[in-house]
């Protein structure tokens, strides 16, 4: 196999900053559904905090939980969004016959996922602390391990979904929306895994976004980091991870052996 | 030690299934020549070329490009050919300058403000610039894929059907292009086309197949000389209806 190569990757990168740069609504938009979401659970907060024991101990967790879902739903999409331009522009077969290799051609999806990621949930976390004067970031160092768990399983998801969409064309697409929240009961965002029946808590803990929400609300109710948490996501995203990359380049040949890379499109 | 041919394809097929798309077609293509890939819709000219370029994996057969084998070495030699074909598209929302700089750096291209005022020149398409991709017309679009095409100035061009939807003055210009191009770098063009007086202007070889085999090649003369034929057109049809050489059509 030959070397990867970084200038290949950042040609492709350019081409999605090209690509956002052309219209801004494509960047209003990366931000629009975050600050959505924030100012809704932002009220909703207020009015529960003098209602709920647990939102007075602690005020910031239900928006630490929509701002924290927003990364995974952001990082997700960042890789399968972006991928859907090649399918809708038709533009597949022209990159897979440039020297590009398929894992740059990912590489290159979770640079971009990273910087929609960063620009759209940036900016609701910034409106956060003149809105409800509420910080993220007064989650201390641990929102690093939050942050990066986060995208990691975002990044496995959309390439699962990518792999889906390559395979059954664009009539699946919507299964890029579907698919994180179909997961999104199961994760705890807002509430303990312990509320979720007792059949369904192993498969909650076999998602990685389930140990970081329920390290975030150790966090913001004990004040403890747990170690634990970071760990077990740590090491089923390494495997969610190495699945999504694996059958999204399984896919790749595939449809070299099918011969719909030139085809590919709605 | 003598160069290896810039391709060589041996045994080469494809199967869907039952259907054979490519059924055991043998050529080669000596380096600097300019071969046409001829044949009815359905004869096998796109697959071949998309199993030249690694983009459709063979069912069995060996291809060499620039002697290295395809496609298991592909990446050995993707930065030294490229294709063009007014079929396949560029992202519609980034401008022609946006789309030219992406794949010059996909291919590794040096200096290109250069190289793109350059092909901006030689192509006539410095015009358009600026301006979308999507929001050309089917000529301009063709020109500006040759201008992808060229970018890395490739020692083996691929070309299906170069001058569909240009004007007969756009379509000459081309050809001239292609031509120049040819002379100056030595490159190897392999093209698939229907246009057969772009066939006899253009090619020193001829390859045409038929039901995925080939079923005559030689020079143009050659074929017409051996079909009895005034012209490649009269020798298209004869071979696109399964008429052997030496037949008379009734």
């Amino acid at each position: 196999m030959n070397g990867i190569s970084p200038y290949r990757i950042g040609a492709l990168a350019l081409r999605y900053l090209y690509l956002l740069r052309s219209s801004w609504i494509r960047i209003i938009e990366l931000a629009y559904w975050p600050t959505v979401q924030m100012i809704l659970w932002g009220f909703i907060t207020q009015y529960l905090a003098g209602h709920s024991d647990v939102l007075t101990q602690a005020a910031g967790l239900l928006l630490s939980g929509v701002l924290l879902w927003d990364i995974l739903f952001r990082s997700q999409l960042g890789v399968s969004v972006v991928f859907f331009e090649e399918l809708h522009s038709r533009n597949l077969g022209q990159l897979f016959i440039s020297p590009l290799q398929p894992i740059e051609l990912i590489l290159a999806l979770i640079l971009v996922s990273l910087a929609r990621t960063l620009i759209g949930v940036g900016f609701a976390v910034t409106l956060a602390i003149p809105f409800y004067d509420f910080n993220l970031f007064a989650l201390g160092p641990p929102l690093i391990g939050f942050f990066l768990n986060l995208l990691l399983m975002g990044w496995a998801i959309g390439l699962l979904v990518s792999a889906l969409v390559l395979r059954y064309g664009m009539g699946a697409e919507s299964i890029a929306w579907a698919a994180i929240f179909a997961i999104a009961p199961l994760c705890g965002i807002y509430y303990p895994i312990a509320t979720l029946p007792g059949w369904l808590q192993p498969l909650a803990w076999a998602l990685p976004a389930s140990h970081v929400f329920e390290g975030m609300r150790a966090v913001l109710l004990e004040q403890t980091f747990r170690l634990d948490y970071f760990l077990y996501a740590l090491s089923l995203n390494a495997g969610y991870l190495g699945l999504g990359i694996g059958v999204f380049l399984a896919t790749v040949h595939k449809a070299r052996e099918r011969g719909s890379l030139l085809q590919s499109g709605e | 030690m003598t160069e290896p041919p810039a391709i060589l394809v041996q045994d080469l097929s494809k199967h869907y299934g039952p259907v054979r798309a490519v059924d055991g077609i043998s050529f080669t293509v000596a380096r600097g020549a300019t071969c046409a890939l001829l044949g009815g819709n359905g004869a096998g000219k796109t697959t071949t070329i998309a199993m030249l370029l690694g983009l459709l994996l063979p069912t069995g057969g060996r291809i060499r490009i620039l002697g290295e084998e395809v496609p298991r070495h592909r990446q050995r030699v993707l930065s030294r050919m490229n294709f063009s074909s007014p079929y396949v598209d560029l992202p519609q929302r980034l401008t022609v300058t946006e789309n030219l700089t992406v794949y010059g750096r996909l291919y590794g291209v040096r200096r290109i403000p250069e190289r793109l005022a350059a092909l901006g020149r030689d192509l006539d398409i410095a015009d358009f610039f600026k301006r979308p991709y999507g929001s050309l017309s089917a000529g301009q679009k063709t020109r500006v894929a040759l201008a992808k095409a060229l970018l890395n100035e490739p020692e083996i061009l691929l070309l299906d059907e170069p001058t569909a939807s240009l004007d007969p003055d756009t379509a000459d210009r081309m050809r001239g292009i292609l031509t120049d191009y040819q002379r100056r770098s030595g490159a190897t063009l392999l093209l698939a086309s229907h246009n057969m007086s772009e066939v006899e202007r253009l090619c020193d070889q001829v390859i045409m197949l038929r039901a995925g085999r080939v079923v005559a090649s030689g020079t143009p003369r050659e074929l017409i000389h051996r079909y009895g034929r005034k012209d490649m057109e009269e020798v298209f049809l004869d071979i696109a209806r399964g008429i052997q050489s030496g037949e008379v059509l009734e």
